[in-house]
């Protein structure tokens, strides 16, 4: 019995950015060192297939996270992070971009500032997430490149359900 | 050159007179009395709606009325829940890490 998790997603178009809020069924530490810590992102960050991996992790105001999102084909696709407010266990703001092995930022791409706000909410954590965009058509740009990922993520998805059904089919 | 739904959202006068139109068809001049930019302006951006087929121009006696294409609106929608999707996956993953980590220290 999963317990039922509050997750809103909603766009402003007026002001570009996405809003995403999501409870998580854990202490907020437990939650913040979640998103903040390399050995924990690499195992969450990159939606399946899929996976991440930390080049290098500075988690200070006006420090990065390099990593990058290999695909099954093994792929790498680099990103970062630039960490521009930190409030310990509160918040935090990040810029982000695609860019090469060592960092340095693609051009072409537009870039993002999230803004991260962790909460208690009794025994879970509610994390409130807001995506900044120049504009809508900078929004779209990330999105098309998501496309990709996403259908790729459908697909495995599904074969994770049918190895699921067939798993349960050989039990019976 | 191709157009497509998000370039008719892209602009904020764009989606101004989407909104507008929404509601109820509008002749062009009813349109662009609710903006301060020029007329020529106004038509632009109609007609920029009108190629990515976001609003239909239809004949009712002597005047042009433009009406909304809903079913284009829709893709924006679908292309929302793609991103959405995204996410979901990323937070059932660190869902599953979490309980992980709680079953680890007791």
């Amino acid at each position: 019995m999963k317990t039922v998790l509050l997750f809103e997603f909603t766009v402003d178009k007026g002001s570009n950015t996405v809003n995403v809020r999501r409870e998580f069924a854990a202490n907020l530490n437990l939650v913040w060192d979640a998103w903040t810590t390399p050995e924990l992102l690499d195992q969450w960050w990159a939606p399946k297939p899929y996976r991440t991996e930390t080049k290098s992790m500075d988690f200070r105001e006006g420090g990065s996270w390099l990593y990058a999102m290999i695909s099954p084909a093994n792929e790498k696709h680099w990103c970062k992070n630039d960490y521009h407010k930190i409030d310990g266990h509160k918040s935090f703001t990040a810029l982000d971009a695609f860019c090469d092995e060592n960092g340095v930022a693609n051009q072409d791409m537009p870039r993002t500032v999230w803004t991260n706000v962790f909460s208690a909410t009794g025994d879970k954590t509610l994390v409130t997430i807001t995506a900044k965009y120049d504009s809508l058509a900078d929004l779209e740009k990330i999105i098309e490149m998501g496309f990709k990922e996403g259908f790729t993520m459908a697909l495995g998805n599904l074969d994770e359900l049918l190895l699921t059904l067939s798993n349960n089919q050989d039990e019976e | 050159m191709r157009r497509d739904v998000f370039q008719a959202i892209s602009d904020p006068t764009r989606r101004a007179i989407i909104s507008l139109i929404a509601l109820q068809a509008m002749t062009p001049n009813t349109i662009a009395e609710h903006f301060e930019t020029t007329r020529q302006a106004v038509s632009k951006h109609l007609r920029i709606l009108q190629e990515c087929e976001l609003i239909r121009a239809g004949q009712q006696g002597r005047e042009i009325y433009y009406q909304l294409e809903i079913d284009r609106m829709k893709e924006i929608d679908q292309w929302l829940e793609q991103f959405r999707q995204i996410w979901e996956t990323k937070f059932s993953q660190l869902d599953n890490l979490l309980l992980t980590i709680k079953n680890e220290k007791k």
